[in-house]
């Protein structure tokens, strides 16, 4: 029996290769297409040094080797150097991904010292800042300043800038302002609506006119720059026909623990409904990772539903993202609906079609008006209430 | 583009921001570079870690057919780094 193909239990799964920690939910920005969750203000108190070091030695003790340090704005804590400094010790490949507000020489300087590898800078680009952004010395001066400091450091200049409706069409002046900058990489990241940005769909969803547009833009850009300055643009998936593998399928390879200690299989997960995730102030990364119930839950294929049950791409995009299925379906079980074979595909293409509505994403639509809402602790305590 | 000719005398060395190391878990060398990972097979992992940026291709060759026992590796060493000069995992300093 057990030799039989189909009789197997699932392998023991690989490595939690990929750890990101999310140092806190503190953050001086207020992105709308922020993808924490959207009431994270009700978070319990962020877990102290002692706890992540712990977190660290084990992850790595199991074979966790690519660390990410976000949240929030990781500069925020000021154990972020000693967090940086046991990660390289331990032999992690360091990625601090930041918006630079906060990061100064002397921090730059101990966080080199201490083994940071590398450095991801994100704009910070709400519709105000964005503006801002694009027309403001004061911001401008900032972003030099730390793309200047980045530089001074001897690390490469990576930009991150997340794309949506409302300023995919100055795909051009980012692209300008990044090479003015000097930076050697830059990632058009479209939104992916979760958290801020699933509250704010309606408003930053861009229409099929404005990505082509801007990827033409970012073509005749490359073009014109060649290999001086690196461009990723990644699509919007609800733009595609096939979902994305997320996260290589849940518990695969991805291990996210949120400020208050919360392990997830990815940073989104704590949304999905029926799973208790497992805290790393009462539980050990192994006992976590290889055995917890929620951990295991959507490994290898048994919870599949049709189409993805019997469908041949299975192995390869693993139904997609579970949390946009539960998102739009109400069933994390279900195929992502961004996959065309989806019953629930309808979903998407409307979606997408009312972004081409001459009315769409506007702020004032009279008695529906559906303002913005800005990442806040305050917006965050009202939307949860 | 603007790529140094490949030779027995040049000097390999691991990109800037790309880190090679052992890694028990996965039983393979690694190359580590910003957000992303390569697991190498036995023989790959064998000729990055001996490029230091001093060590010449002749003598990376040289070394490897010593320390297996295996003649006229200098064709396979000089395919593989140029491919990984190309795909940006060493850079060949002038």
């Amino acid at each position: 029996m057990a030799d039989h193909p189909l009789m197997t239990a699932p392998p023991r799964p690989g490595p939690p290769l990929w750890l990101l920690l999310e140092l806190t939910y503190r953050c001086p920005l207020h992105c709308a297409f922020c993808y924490n969750p959207t009431d994270f203000a009700r978070s319990g108190p962020e877990l102290d040094t002692e706890d992540w070091l712990r977190v660290l030695r084990e992850a790595r003790a199991l074979g966790a080797v690519q660390l990410g340090l976000s949240g929030g704005e990781p500069l925020i804590r000021d154990d972020l150097e000693s967090i940086v400094a046991e990660a390289h010790r331990l032999g992690f490949y360091i990625n601090l991904i930041t918006s630079g507000v906060g990061l100064n020489d002397a921090r730059l300087h101990a966080l080199k010292m201490a083994g940071l590898d590398h450095i991801q800078l994100s704009f910070q680009d709400s519709t105000r800042q964005m503006n801002d952004f694009l027309s403001s010395t004061r911001t401008f001066e900032l972003k030099s300043a730390v793309a200047a400091l980045i530089k001074q450091y001897d690390y490469p200049m990576v930009l991150n800038v997340v794309l949506h409706r409302l300023n995919i069409d100055h795909v051009e002046e980012i692209l300008d302002m990044a090479l003015e900058l000097g930076a050697d990489y830059v990632e058009l990241a479209n939104t992916q609506y979760y958290g801020w940005a699933w509250h704010n769909r309606e408003q930053l969803l861009p229409s099929r006119d404005q990505v082509e547009r801007a990827e033409r833009t970012m073509q005749r850009f490359r073009e014109r720059v060649g290999r001086r300055m690196q461009i990723y643009f990644v699509v919007p998936d609800y733009f595609e026909r096939r979902p994305k593998p997320c996260m290589n399928g849940l518990g695969s390879i991805f291990l996210t623990v949120t400020p208050d200690g919360t392990a997830l299989p990815c940073h989104a997960a704590r949304m999905l409904p029926g799973l208790e995730f497992p805290n790393v102030r009462s539980s050990g990364v192994e006992e976590i990772w290889y055995r917890s119930a929620s951990f295991n839950h959507f490994r290898g294929d048994a919870w599949m539903k049709e189409p993805c049950r019997s469908c041949p791409e299975k192995a390869r995009d693993f139904g997609g993202c579970r949390c946009q299925a539960y998102l739009l379906t109400g069933d994390a079980a279900n195929a992502d609906p961004v996959c065309d074979l989806s019953p629930h595909h309808h979903l998407v293409t409307e979606a997408v079609a009312r972004a081409a509505l001459p009315a769409a994403g506007l702020q004032r639509l009279g008695p529906e008006e559906k303002p913005l809402v800005f990442r806040s602790p305050r917006n965050s305590i009202t939307l949860s209430s | 583009m603007n790529q140094p000719l490949i030779g027995a005398a040049s000097r390999p060395a691991v990109m800037r921001g790309y880190r090679l190391q052992w890694e028990p878990a996965q039983n393979a060398h690694v190359l580590l570079y910003p957000e992303g990972m390569i697991k190498l097979n036995g023989s790959a992992g064998e000729i990055l870690k001996r490029c230091d940026g001093e060590t010449t291709i002749a003598d990376i060759t040289a070394d490897l057919e010593r320390a297996f026992a295996a003649p006229n590796l200098s064709e396979d060493v000089l395919r593989f780094i140029a491919m990984a000069v190309e795909k940006k995992w060493l850079t060949i300093p002038s």
